[in-house]
């Protein structure tokens, strides 16, 4: 049997958390006494494909990590790249950044949420099951989803691995007109957005309590997005730069996954988290309607997770409409940057969570180092160490399927990269008396 | 369809970013409308979970980069009446077969990972007709929804799928586009390039990274000559080349050649 002792590494890799999956769970004597969630997806060597590739080419291959959030990947290492080179992007280059990553928010939720994370909820095996007895349903949020695509494809030209972002800005700015036609889609989709969340905080979640650190990104003024400082729960509160004092990455053996630890613990990232530390941020007319719910925030409850997706999705759509309202055509989408040797880090909350970057450049913008870790290799430890609770709190008597549904329930919280997410686990249970 | 029975389609995912299968899922109301024409077995992404399962139609999406994944792989062909690569992964092996270039995966494996025997990737990774026969191929990083339904549509009604074989460039023009090389020396790829994209790049007013990967009879020796004159260095020319279809034999050869020339020094950006 592989050990999991962790070990410290120096050189980490990008490995996505997804494809197949399967848990090794041993009880005895009604006590767990082993949890394994393993994990594997083909390792596809990112970080070493950018090394001696030029800084403008950069964000067309990390988009490839991720055909979910390819914005995310992109807007992270563009945000390094430019530190780098101690370049400061316009104003409208920032804004139309939070704007592009609100499409990519608002599409992968949605589609987290209907095709993913419902069927649980309401007892079906698929999305396509379900769009059956609940077609309005699914109707509206397959146009959430169609919705955030659009905001993708203003910026990008197609919505997965769109070609519209460069160091410095944009390639293309959209046309007025088309930003008004947005502007007028938003406004529609408001009213859907709000009906998601109060569906979602309708649904009856199973109880949990469960403590954990929250990391995210704070802003000053804003939801965090596109930019900000790192904070936790525990008052932690750094910059980008310092992120490899605090956390380390660790290679379990079980896995092809690297994991994260925060001074050497599991913690949690991604939409519950950010609500947990973000929930003043939230635009008054949002928090009202959260407040009516009856649910609190911060929750200790990872059910709530999907309900934090639909909380993001109207945020999004809130953030958006702001934007367009205030759009002009710049003379220029972008500003030209200055290659130099340097070291710039990028920190962007992707749809599941904190996305961190770090580049070395040498003095002709070429990458010589590029360090990635994803938001669900940060997640790995967080998810073995919630099985393992909720599974206790659950019951362990339980019928190995109801186990093995309840373990996908747990995991699909973290929505740990969509094929990891859906029904595969495959549980290897040992029962002794 | 007059038949009772629907075909049945599969979806299986190998070692790629999900992208393509995403050309399914954002079909938005036509993925309903589809699922009334076809009846879909395997689709891990739908919840779907049925890999065995007799299909008319899979999907293969990623390349194969394991064992096990060449293994499965030809159970997917035995399973399977058609079978349709979709994106660069699957049809020539994608970014990730920049690893196969100069045989560098174990140093990249070791250098990564703390327990490097656990990771069992071989050293290649490779497009899905390495391994078994493929019926039709849909290229593109990511495939689109257009050329999905395309194909779809073709074999529902027995036809073999219409295959895109011009160049990005004829699209482009079609559309009237200023040309990025022209007029702002950028090394667009659009002249090599497989169209059906809908010529992306240049209408967003940069230059084509080949995303769709080589096109019928690519001229590629001149375009690489083109690019040195817009002032590229070899390396430089190499790595338009060994991109995201670093492995389809026209671009490979094009980027291998670029780089024996190199002379290890210059601007390289
Ligand atoms: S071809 Fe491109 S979009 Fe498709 S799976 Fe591969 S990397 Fe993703
Ligand atoms: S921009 Fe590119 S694709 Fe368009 S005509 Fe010029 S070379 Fe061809
Ligand atoms: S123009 Fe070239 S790189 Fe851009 S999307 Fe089309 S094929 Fe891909």
């Amino acid at each position: 049997m592989a050990e999991s002792r962790r070990i410290r590494i120096d050189v980490p890799a990008l490995t996505r958390v997804e494809g197949e999956g399967s848990l090794k769970l041993s009880i005895e004597q009604g006590q767990i006494t082993q949890l394994q969630l393993s994990i594997f997806e083909p390792p596809r060597y990112f970080e070493k494909f950018l090394e001696g590739r030029a800084y403008h080419e950069v964000p067309d291959i990390v988009a490839r990590i991720c055909g979910i959030c390819p914005v995310a990947y992109q807007m992270t290492a563009v945000q390094a790249l430019e530190q780098a080179f101690d370049f400061t992007p316009s104003d409208w280059v920032r804004r139309m950044r939070r704007l592009f990553y609100c499409g990519e928010w608002i599409q992968s939720h949605a589609l987290h949420i209907h095709l993913l994370a419902l069927p649980d909820y309401l007892g079906f095996d698929s999305a396509i099951a379900m769009a059956e007895q609940y077609p309005a349903q699914v109707q509206r949020g397959l146009e959430l989803q169609a919705l955030g695509n659009t905001i993708i494809k203003l910026f990008g030209g197609r919505s997965v691995h769109p070609v519209g972002a460069r160091v410095g800005g944009f390639h293309h700015a959209p046309t007025d007109a088309d930003i008004k036609r947005l502007n007028t889609q938003l406004e529609k989709a408001r009213d859907s957005a709000r009906a998601l969340t109060n569906w979602c905080a309708q649904l009856p979640v199973p109880q949990d309590d469960d403590s954990f650190i929250n990391v995210a990104l704070k802003h000053e003024s804003e939801y965090p997005l596109y930019e900000g400082t790192l904070a936790g729960s525990d008052g932690l509160s750094i910059t980008a730069q310092e992120w490899e004092q605090y956390f380390e990455e660790t290679h379990a053996p079980h896995s092809t996954a690297l994991w994260s630890l925060y001074q050497g613990a599991p913690y949690l990232v991604g939409p519950l988290a950010r609500l947990n530390l973000n929930r003043e941020r939230l635009p008054a007319e949002i928090a009202d309607n959260l407040n009516n719910t009856g649910i609190a925030f911060p929750s200790r409850n990872m059910f709530h997770s999907m309900l934090a997706r639909a909380v993001e999705i109207e945020l999004a759509i809130h953030e958006a409409l702001e934007l367009t309202a205030a759009y002009s055509v710049p003379e220029r989408p972008f500003d030209d940057v200055i290659p130099r040797a340097g070291i710039g880090f990028g920190a962007t909350e992707a749809p599941r969570g904190l996305l961190w970057h770090r580049y070395e450049t040498d003095e002709n913008g070429l990458i010589k180092h590029a360090r990635i870790v994803p938001p669900t290799s940060q997640n790995q430890a967080r998810i073995e160490q919630d099985l393992h609770n909720s599974l206790q709190a659950f019951g362990l008597e339980h019928p190995d399927d109801a186990l093995r549904l309840h373990c996908e329930k747990v995991i699909r919280n973290y929505d740990p990269c969509i094929s990891c997410a859906t029904h595969f686990l495959q549980l290897e249970l040992e029962r002794q008396p | 369809m007059s038949t009772t029975v629907k075909p049945r389609i599969a979806v299986h995912k190998f070692s790629s970013c999900d992208g393509c299968q995403l050309a399914f899922l954002n079909l938005g109301g036509e993925l309903i409308e589809l699922t009334r024409r076809v009846d879909i077995r395997h689709f891990l992404e739908a919840g779907l979970d049925d890999p065995d399962a007799d299909v008319d139609i899979a999907f293969v999406e990623g390349s194969l980069s394991t064992q096990d994944e060449i293994e499965r792989i030809h159970r997917v062909r035995k399973h399977s009446r058609y079978l349709i690569s979709i994106g660069a992964c699957a049809t020539s092996g994608g970014l990730q077969a920049l690893r196969n270039l100069d045989n560098q995966h174990d140093q990249w494996r070791d250098a990564i990972y703390a327990k490097p025997e656990f990771i069992k990737t071989l050293n290649h990774a490779r497009p899905i007709a390495d391994e078994v026969r493929v019926d039709f191929e849909l290229w593109g990083c990511p495939i689109n929804s257009r050329q999905l339904l395309a194909a779809v549509n073709s074999l529902l009604f027995g036809v073999p799928p219409i295959e895109e074989r011009d160049k990005v460039c004829m699209e482009c023009k079609r559309q009237q586009r200023v040309c990025v090389m022209v007029t702002d020396n950028k090394p667009c790829l659009g002249p090599v390039t497989r169209t059906g994209c809908g010529a992306l790049c240049p209408s967003f007013g940069r230059d084509c990274y080949g995303c769709y990967g080589p096109s019928d009879n690519p001229n590629t020796e001149s375009l690489s000559k083109r690019f040195a004159g817009l002032g590229l260095m070899p390396d430089a020319v190499a790595r338009r080349f060994l991109m995201i279809n670093s492995a389809a034999p026209a671009f490979h050869d094009a980027g291998l050649i670029a780089r024996s020339t190199d002379t290890g020094d210059g601007d390289n950006g």
